[in-house]
């Protein structure tokens, strides 16, 4: 049997084509909200049931519960805020119990509102709650301080998809869960990345793969910094390495389109419910999983997993330390089961990396596969990463 | 205005406490989603797949688009268990 989504059913909150017309025909008399590109992109992450079990953006019950306990009102584990925010001016112009048009910045309808609360939050406290900080350093914290002073909840239709570039990759949690259960895979690892697949991350990918059906290598597409390597350049990457390494047989690569939050430990709950809506049984989290900077410790994503009954989780999370490889040991180990100084190690800091790829120098192949190597030094001879 | 107009429609009472129970524990958060849940299903033409909690068209579009993306072959996947 395959794992149970997050709340026990997959949420589809996408209009069927009688709905979306009668929706469409509606709008004019609608008020209407203009919503940022991160935005839509949650609310066709709640539409698709990658947020099950939320059927629209938080009211605040569940908000205060998130900040507080770690978990929706219902009790059930959720670690992210999922919300909508609007100015106080926007927000008294909206009737609670109306529905409500959310469009992009140009106008073209994305889903349908239907809104049942409007309440207030505390920026600071949602900053230091979910990100421990209120350093406007902190990218997600900067946005925090940009957002509007009102929330609102309820729940969403999905009316219009937005174009999606990486299409051809992106499959939904209903597809994915067809796809195992067709393969026969009854137990499935998911490894999260937002970079280029390096030595270190096969390595652990591929420990992992040794004991279960198959692997999910499932990189984050959503927003990210600036400064992360493109997404196009990063497919190109996933390609060359799955074509060159991986046991085709064993291995699924599709996309995440969600938004990267930067909040280390609570996002590492956040990115396994979600594997888990996937139809994923087991999930990756390394070290200083989706952290930034110095705001979180190196293994505080591992640690956050003991607050949480594991049965109340449903994933199997499976802990990775820092992986190398060794020359003495003559292979990729870890700091768990490798026995030499770190002399030893062939290791590389992510600038170094980047200075020897933009002057077109191959980093040694104990470090990366010379193919993705390649495809990073031509892509980015394109941009200023 | 809203879009999501409703309408009641009665049920037995004894099928309705019998069905509250049912739902107990299964993500349902009240009855008269359960039934939403349902009839929409029915609507759409046949019975839920156990697994995935899809309906057979549902499935059989998945599977489509699946093979044409490469990620399944046209005949049944080989197990790898």
């Amino acid at each position: 049997m395959l794992i149970e989504p997050h709340g026990g059913r997959l949420v589809n909150r996408v209009l069927n084509e009688t709905w979306r017309k009668k929706a469409i025909d509606n709008a004019s008399k609608m008020a209407e909200i203009r919503i940022r590109d991160d935005t839509i992109t949650d609310i066709e992450n709640i539409a698709k049931g990658v947020f099950s079990p939320l059927e629209g953006f938080m009211g605040e019950s569940d908000f205060e519960n998130v900040l507080n306990r770690k978990s929706l009102s219902s009790g059930l584990p959720w670690t992210i805020p999922i919300c909508l925010d609007v100015t106080k001016e926007e927000a008294e112009r909206l009737e609670i119990g109306e529905d409500c048009v959310l469009a992009d910045s140009k106008g073209t309808i994305s889903a349908i509102l239907h809104l049942e609360e409007k309440y207030y939050y505390v920026k600071k406290e949602m900053a230091e709650k979910v990100f421990l900080t209120a350093d406007t350093k902190h990218p997600a914290v900067a946005k925090i301080e940009n957002m509007g002073a009102v929330l609102l909840g309820g729940k969403i239709d999905l009316v219009n998809e937005r174009f999606d570039p990486y299409r051809r990759y992106n499959l939904s949690p209903r597809e994915t869960r067809v796809l195992f259960k067709e393969k026969g895979w009854r137990t499935v690892v998911a490894f999260q990345t937002r970079n280029p697949v390096h030595r270190a991350h096969e390595y652990i990918q591929k420990c992992a793969l040794e004991i279960v059906d198959g692997l999910l290598l499932h990189p984050l597409v959503g927003e990210t910094k600036s400064d992360d390597i493109p997404t196009d350049i990063r497919i190109k990457c996933y390609e060359t390495i799955i074509r060159n390494y991986y046991n085709s047989g064993r291995t699924v690569f599709s996309v995440l389109p969600v938004n990267m939050r930067y909040a280390g430990p609570r996002e590492a709950i956040f990115h396994s419910l979600v594997r888990k809506n996937y139809g994923c049984t087991h999930f990756i989290v390394g070290r200083d999983h989706a952290g930034v900077g110095n705001y979180y410790g190196t293994y505080d994503a591992h640690y956050i997993f003991d607050e949480f009954d594991p049965s109340a989780i449903g994933i199997q999370p499976l802990f990775f330390e820092h992986a190398f490889y060794c020359k003495k040991c003559n292979g990729m180990a870890s700091a768990k089961t490798c026995p030499h100084p770190s002399e030893d190690h062939v290791f590389l800091s992510g600038t170094r990396v980047r200075e020897m790829l933009r002057r077109g120098e191959i980093p040694p192949k104990e470090f990366t596969r010379p193919e993705v190597a390649r495809v990073l030094i031509e892509g980015l001879k394109e941009t200023e990463i | 205005m809203t879009l999501d107009k409703r309408v009641t429609i009665k049920i037995p009472r004894h099928l309705y406490d019998k069905l509250k129970e049912m739902i107990k524990g299964t993500g349902f958060g009240s009855v008269n989603e359960f039934i939403v849940y349902v009839m929409r299903d029915i609507a759409s033409g046949g019975r839920l797949d156990q697994e995935t909690g899809l309906s057979k068209q549902e499935i059989d579009l998945i599977r489509k688009r699946l093979i044409a993306l490469g990620y399944l072959s046209n005949g049944k996947e080989e197990e790898n268990r």
